[in-house]
């Protein structure tokens, strides 16, 4: 395998990068859903707010997870002891429970298209319902990608994709929407370079763990609401 | 490979290798869509399956409505789907993505139904809102197209893949016709142009809860399914 700290961009991971990718995330809103529902997102403005906030925390949390797993994904010595204990810390760092299921959905989802696409024995060690950052630099690892690509490719998506739920929640001009997110790039790129950078620890648990409680409660009260258009 | 430990929340890993082929030749169910505009009668016509098909075959159904506590009161109050063989699918406000572009979250669904009951029978309900809908073949088997009377009986002449492609298409409240002044045969002349030699049947699941006319076209299904396995 490439050397994770040096590898190149590829054509395959603007196709992981891609919204049409079928792995499920259409239907993830990232806490948008419920933020909507509840007025806190309510137009273009709240939600630049509620979109880098997310990205502060949830996406350089996964940021760091996913440029992690790239790199373990290079290691041939690594065995599933690694790979557990990197799903224990993730798992360490989503305190709510509708938070784990939602990653573990998008990650099984996930690695479904992965396991077809680009098989490998690596895959193998991850179980059933890894959590999705984790599948995400795998998967990154798999097309010829390295550490920044894999953390760059999930900072982005944490908040593309609850971008485009807004988008379908509230109506919303779609430039005004993708300005917005351009906008953000700077943003993007920075969460990146922060992930790959903290990624570069000899053990799991010494990996980040920013977090915004906010986005914990919104998803738990998503999960227990009865009506709803969004997984997450 | 075994390893199989509960996690810390609560999830139990199996090692096991990943993301394989819908292995659509070694399961045992059959895998149906049932789709069409809103209110057209799929809810209804999943009743009627699963009052004839589920007391032999067991039946289970993922629905991509928008799900409340109603709609699973319905079919167990019409006591004939129990709440754990029924489960919800969130589209993320785009229900063709789900059953047509991106079917990952449809497919948890189903698979996870299937090792819980070991069904025969799957039905997969979308509401579609118009006449653009249709299943993606890595979900199902074959699928259905719902339509009723009353949203006119120029609808079939409009064509679009549901129509069209679907392998069944169900024309349903035929007992509105002559309230919404609809003429059966024109729908049935239409339907016929567009869909050469796949099937049109023409119900009404008020007088008829059973759906004879479905249940019939399903059962060939079924028993070509048994045959296509065990030879
Ligand atoms: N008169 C008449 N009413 C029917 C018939 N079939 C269904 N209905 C009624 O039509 C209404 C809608 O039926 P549903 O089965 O909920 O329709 P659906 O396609 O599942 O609707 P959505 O899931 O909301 O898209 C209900 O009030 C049914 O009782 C029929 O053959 N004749
Ligand atoms: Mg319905």
């Amino acid at each position: 395998m490439t050397d994770p700290d040096h590898a190149t961009t590829t054509a395959a991971l603007l196709l992981l990068a891609d919204s049409r990718l079928p792995a499920g995330g259409h239907a993830h809103s990232g806490g948008v859903e419920q933020a909507v529902t509840t007025g806190r997102v309510h137009d273009v403005t709240s939600l630049d707010a509620f979109l880098r906030g997310r990205l502060s925390a949830a996406g350089a949390q996964a940021a760091a997870v996913a440029a992690y797993a790239c790199r373990l994904a290079g290691h041939d010595s690594a065995d599933g002891g690694d790979w557990r204990r990197l799903d224990d810390e993730v798992s360490a760092r989503l305190p709510s429970p509708a938070q784990r299921e939602v990653s573990r959905a998008q990650g099984r989802a996930l690695l479904r298209v992965v396991g077809r696409c680009w098989p490998a024995p690596v895959l193998s060690w991850l179980g059933e319902r890894p959590h999705h950052a984790v599948v995400q630099g795998v998967a990154v690892a798999l097309t010829g990608g390295g550490t920044h690509d894999a953390a760059l490719l999930v900072a982005s998506a944490s908040v593309t994709g609850p971008a485009s739920a807004a988008l379908r929640l509230l109506g919303l001009d779609p430039v005004d929407v993708t300005r917005l997110v351009a906008n953000l790039a700077p943003d993007i790129d920075h969460c990146a370079a922060y992930g790959a950078e903290a990624s570069a620890v000899d053990d799991a648990a010494l990996l980040p763990a920013p977090a915004l409680p906010m986005l914990d409660v919104l998803a738990e009260n998503h999960a227990r609401s009865e009506v709803k258009l969004f997984a997450s | 490979m075994h390893r199989e430990d509960p996690q810390p929340d609560g999830i139990t890993r199996f090692a096991a290798p990943a993301g394989g082929e819908a292995a659509s030749t070694h399961r045992r169910s059959l895998r149906v869509g049932i789709g069409g505009p809103v209110g057209s009668g799929k809810t209804a016509l999943v009743a009627a399956l699963c009052r004839v098909f589920g007391p032999d075959m067991g039946v289970v159904v993922v629905t991509n409505d928008i799900y409340t506590t109603e709609d699973a009161d319905f079919l167990r109050s019409a006591g004939v789907l129990s709440t754990d063989r029924i489960s919800a699918v969130q589209t993320g406000c785009c229900p063709h993505t789900a059953v047509r572009d991106d079917i990952a979250a449809n497919l948890d669904a189903v698979e996870a139904l299937e090792q819980a009951h070991d069904p025969e029978l799957v039905l997969v309900e979308s509401g579609g809102d118009n006449l653009t809908m249709t299943f993606s073949r890595g979900l199902i088997d074959v699928q259905m197209f719902v339509l009723d009377v009353s949203g006119g009986d120029k609808v079939p002449r409009k064509g679009g893949p549901g129509v069209t492609a679907s392998d069944l298409l169900v024309v349903n409240k035929t007992d509105l016709a002559p309230h919404v002044g609809a003429d059966l045969a024109v729908m049935a002349r239409d339907a016929a142009a567009v869909r050469a030699d796949r099937p049109v049947v023409f119900t009404d699941l008020r007088g008829d809860p059973r759906a004879g006319p479905v249940t019939d076209w399903l059962r060939l299904q079924l028993a070509a399914r048994r045959g296509a396995r065990t030879t």
